[in-house]
């Protein structure tokens, strides 16, 4: 028992080996090329500009789990972070307020897509599809076109994140809420029930309603979680960009998507760890922050970060499957 | 019981959605844009709205209101540059005597020459008399303009141009050229006459960054110009967090870097958030919203100053000039004079790709001193 | 094989007013003339003869690709990788034009270069059958539109409109009728036939349905899959070559979310995206639901933000109505 239970650690361990090493190799390559890569400057501007793609990866990896989608996550973005920035501007609220206000619209916003994805029996793309639409339509109709400029903002809002209060004067802001996100993600998907339940219903829906789990519930959970992260991120891209437009995070969701498969989450559900989704968020990040320190021609970075993407996952495949094997191996024997 | 009433609840929303949007008009849609605008325009610049709002009165009597209709495509949907743009376009019909109804102003979907297409399409079927487009693409309107000019109606562009072919003529907004030079001088000044300068421009195909940085190109060729060394073009997509990104790679790959040159709204604002934060010696110029860049234009700030034209007047003298092609006063044909309202005399010229254009004035210089007056306009 | 065949036959047999009136496609159909009479109704230039077949126009090219889409959902597949598909062949076209080759070879190149990133597809999601296609045709997404951005470079290719024959395979008109329309009317005719009256259409909807049952009734399932991925290629070719006549040059954004629009076409038309459901009607009337919808729309000047609002609105209800429907149904029997 004893045994099993340590062969099982091994193999999710060393799934996400083959990330990382893909990491070292792009890493070290990089570091090669342009020596001012690995420094710590270069690296704090790194996690600064991707926290959010790194904390909505968070959201999506729980929505993936349940077997949805969400690519309504930029407009959701939008909506949250515009709505705080225009109530920050005509009102002057203090920084926490707005964040609060922001997440709280995003849960909101989450919620009605979890709503009707689980009443109305609408497929989980074809759902946010739709709401990827009404909500990006919705921000531009708030803001009546236009956007909050970086004076409407109040200083203390604009320098949460310059300073360092909430990491303890060692790391930024952006990097501290990401770090707490992360921590209390691990916790609660590994060791609690509600973690538990979230895996239960992607990996087998009828057992896990059997078990009187009500998947609903968890489904309508993942999304209004989703929309509060979105909502999180909105006040992050605001305040670390000073500016609120309707058209910010357009896209956001395939670099999420795409970190949260790089890093081994299954789109069919029920397979994915926090651990996987930071090395595959790191690796998006890796390559939007080290593609224009390496001297490649402006015009080949997006052809190679495709790439990049591709050969990680067919990588992952590939090692998931020698290990297969040499479980297989280990039993025969 | 509370499902179905959720779903019920749920459902009677969208569909309340879906009949305001089919309901309103387009005079109504647009309403808002335009009343947002004039009262702005009224406090920050006195001279200019004093002006405007005598005009209406005078010219409404004169001019009756002629026939047609006319209309405006902007480059896209959510973006205050083509609100201020559109709604100079609309002050100035309704100062000429037109009608709501007779005003057609379309914000495309999405940035693309696709989305412009689909909509110039649309105005063809409604039989309108003029349309002057904010082109996405230079080429891909053509074989859709010759479309509509073979029907009559009279294309023209304006703050980005078609090419010589689609268009009658083009209101530019300040000469290639001139700004191609306004920047360099900037670029000059602020390295301190010699040492490594970076541009970031929007995407790597956008028409009219591309023009500016040839003309600039074109200038820094001059003996004035030998110790400026441009080291990089770098593009950010008109897309903040990659113009981040862009920008501090250009600032890790030059140490050496004097100047960034950022002839993009959205790329500007990027750099300049960049470069405050990290407390750069870098110095940051080039063309960005005033509002936008109130935060960072200031003699000890990252940005000393920097350049654009009032996208009011380009919405204005499109108007005009639209007009004037219906009614017969002009052709296009370059040589031409015509009276804009109280905007003034303004005459036809030979553009530099062959065709014929308008150009509304010099780039206009915001700088630590008007930046207050400006920030609240545009 | 005969007896299950002719038990499901006798099955649907007792023929009913209510099951057949309470079809998918009917609500479409009502649908289609609300937003006709809608549309009519608002604007006066909706009706005229050459307005209504102009109108097929702004829209048809798109759908070019949603034909192949629906046989991938009807896979329980997905592929997101059309739009840059459709890029890489309009460059690709527009590249080989400049350098001199004669169109007709350059429309050969289009295809054939659809035709391979169709492949490359297909390849890699029958060799590694774990990956999800999401994920694999997001990666080819931004690889096949990087490739298209490094073959421009900093400028785009254009002067395809020079050549008068190929910029009037969107432009031109046969009498009244858009030559772009038959095209479409063709392949749809094609499709149609191929999914519902061949056993090549049969398999699909059995792998759809179960793919591994599929398999062991000797299907060969990836093969069928490589072929569907292929075609979806080539066909995000065709739509390439109307754009690039649409617009007679090409750049490096064009075809942008093409891929989700194509989606929620067949989506709208019945397609689940598990697979296995779905008719072609319907498709075709989801097409002009959508099309006609925006072009209406369009024709009252409506602001694009609406726009965005009302098509996602339109999307959502639609497929919810339905399960409203039977949501109550269920709720009463308990």
């Amino acid at each position: 028992m004893e045994k099993k239970k340590f062969d099982w650690k091994k193999i999710t361990g060393s799934r996400e080996m083959s990330l990382v090493i893909v990491l070292i190799v792009l890493c070290v390559f990089v570091q090669i090329r342009n020596s001012s890569f690995l420094t710590g400057e270069t690296l704090e501007d790194m996690f600064r500009n991707y926290a959010v793609i790194f904390i909505l990866a968070l959201g999506m990896m729980c929505v993936l789990l349940t077997g949805g989608i969400d690519i309504s996550i930029g407009s959701t973005l939008a909506f949250s972070g515009m709505a705080a920035g225009l109530v920050m501007r005509d009102y002057m609220i203090p920084t926490p307020v707005s964040f609060l206000l922001s997440m709280a619209i995003g849960a909101g916003l989450g919620l009605v897509i979890g709503v009707v994805i689980t009443k109305g029996k609408v497929p989980p793309i074809v759902c946010t599809l739709g709401f990827m639409n009404i909500y990006r339509g919705l921000t531009y109709l708030i803001a009546k076109s236009q956007w909050v400029a970086a004076y409407q903002f109040t200083d203390s809002f604009k320098n949460f994140a310059l300073t360092k209060y909430l990491g303890f004067g060692i790391v930024n802001n952006m990097i501290a809420v990401t770090i707490y996100c992360y921590i209390i993600f691990f916790v609660v998907m590994k060791w609690t029930t509600v973690g538990r339940r979230v895996y239960a219903v992607g990996s087998n829906a009828e057992a896990a309603a059997v078990s009187g789990i009500n998947i609903n519930h968890v489904k309508m959970g993942v999304y209004t979680l989703m929309g509060f992260l979105c909502g999180l991120g909105g006040s992050l891209w605001t305040s670390l960009y000073k500016s609120a437009q309707g058209d910010m995070a357009t896209g956001i969701e395939m670099d999420v998507i795409a970190a949260c498969v790089v890093g081994g989450v299954s789109l069919t559900g029920g397979r994915g760890s926090v651990v996987g989704v930071f090395l595959g968020s790191l690796t998006i990040a890796i390559i939007g922050k080290a593609l224009p320190l390496i001297g490649v021609s402006q015009f080949w970075q997006s052809a190679i970060k495709g790439l990049i993407i591709l050969v990680a996952v067919v990588l992952n495949v590939l090692a998931q499957r020698t290990m297969d094997k040499n479980n297989l191996k280990r039993r025969e024997m | 019981m509370k499902k179905k009433v959720l779903s019920v609840l749920l459902a009677a929303s969208m569909i309340s959605a879906l009949l305001a949007g089919c309901g309103s008009t387009p005079a109504q849609t647009d309403a808002p844009a335009a009343e947002e605008a004039a009262p702005a325009e009224e406090e920050a610049a006195p001279a200019e709205a004093a002006s405007a709002e005598e005009a209406p009165a005078a010219e409404g009597e004169a001019a009756a209101a002629g026939e047609g209709t006319f209309a405006l495509v902007t480059k896209s949907a959510g973006n205050p540059y083509n609100e201020r743009e559109a709604a100079g376009f609309e002050e100035a019909m309704k100062a000429m005597g037109y009608s709501d109804s007779q005003i057609i102003i379309r914000h495309p979907e999405s940035a693309t020459a696709d989305a412009q297409i689909t909509t110039i399409n649309e105005l063809i079927s409604q039989n309108v008399s003029a349309i002057a487009i904010a082109a996405n693409d230079m080429d891909a309107l053509q074989p859709v303009c010759e479309q509509a000019a073979s029907q009559g109606i009279k294309i023209i562009s304006l703050d980005s141009t078609v090419n010589a072919a689609s268009r009658m003529t083009h209101v530019n907004q300040a000469g290639t050229q001139i700004i191609g030079q306004t920047l360099m001088d900037a670029v000059k000044d602020l390295a301190g006459g010699e040492g490594q300068w970076a541009i970031l421009s929007a995407t790597s195909q956008a028409s009219n960054q591309n023009a500016w940085i040839a003309a600039m190109k074109e200038v820094m060729e001059g003996e004035d110009y030998a110790g400026l060394e441009l080291v990089e073009v770098a593009y950010g997509d008109d897309e903040y967090q990659k113009s981040v990104d862009q920008t501090q790679a250009l600032l890790t790959n030059y140490p050496d870097l004097k100047v960034i040159c950022a002839p993009t709204t959205v790329g500007i604002m990027a750099a300049a958030g960049v470069l405050q934060d990290k407390n750069s010696e870098v110095k940051l110029t080039g063309l960005g919203l005033p509002s936008e860049m109130a935060d960072y234009i200031g003699t000890d700030n990252v940005c000393p100053y920097m350049y654009l034209w009032n996208p009011i007047d380009v919405g204005r003298l499109g108007a005009y000039t639209s007009v004037a092609l219906v009614n017969g006063d002009i052709t296009g044909a370059a040589g031409e004079t015509f009276t804009a309202g109280e905007m003034g005399g303004y005459e036809i010229v030979e553009a530099s790709d062959g065709g014929t254009e308008i150009i509304v004035g010099p780039p206009f210089a915001f700088t630590p001193e008007n930046i207050d007056e400006w920030k609240s306009v545009y | 094989m005969a007896t299950k065949l002719g038990r499901t036959i006798i099955a649907e047999q007792p023929f009913s007013w209510k099951t057949f009136f309470l079809k998918w496609e009917w609500l479409l159909v009502i649908l289609f003339l609300g937003i006709n009479v809608m549309n009519a109704s608002l604007s006066e230039y909706y009706l005229s003869g050459a307005g209504l077949f102009n109108a097929t126009n702004s829209f048809l090219e798109k759908a070019f690709v949603a034909l192949p889409m629906a046989y991938i959902l009807v896979l329980g597949d997905i592929d997101i990788s059309v739009g840059s598909t459709a890029c890489l062949s309009a460059v690709m076209l527009a590249y080989f034009y400049n350098l001199g080759v004669p169109m007709g070879l350059c429309i050969v190149i289009c295809l054939l270069t659809g035709t391979i990133c169709g492949a490359i597809n297909g390849l890699i999601l029958t060799k590694f059958t774990e990956l999800a296609p999401m994920i694999v045709t997001l990666g080819t997404q931004i690889l096949y539109r990087g490739i298209a951005e490094a073959m421009l470079g900093d400028e785009a290719r254009g002067g395809l409109s020079n050549v008068k024959w190929f910029s009037n395979l969107y432009w031109g008109k046969v009498g009244i009728i858009p030559i772009m329309l038959i095209c479409f009317v063709v392949c749809a005719v094609v499709f149609g036939f191929v999914l519902h009256k061949t056993f090549f259409g049969r398999r699909l909807y059995a792998i759809g349905a179960n793919k591994l049952a599929a398999e062991y009734a000797g299907i060969k399932v990836q093969k069928i899959r490589m072929i569907v991925f292929t075609l979806t290629g080539t066909f995000a070719a065709v739509t390439a070559i109307f754009l690039a006549a649409r617009m007679g040059s090409t750049r490096a954004d064009i075809a942008t979310g093409y891929e989700l629009e194509a989606i929620a076409m067949a989506v709208l038309g019945g397609f689940s995206t598990d697979g296995g459901k779905g008719k072609f009607p319907g498709l075709i009337l989801a097409i002009f639901i959508v099309g006609m919808l925006r072009y209406g729309l369009g024709l009252i000047n409506i602001a694009s933000q609406f726009m965005l609002v009302v098509i996602g609105a339109l999307l959502i209800i639609t497929v919810m109505l339905p399960n409203i429907k039977s949501m109550f149904k269920i709720k009463k029997k308990a």
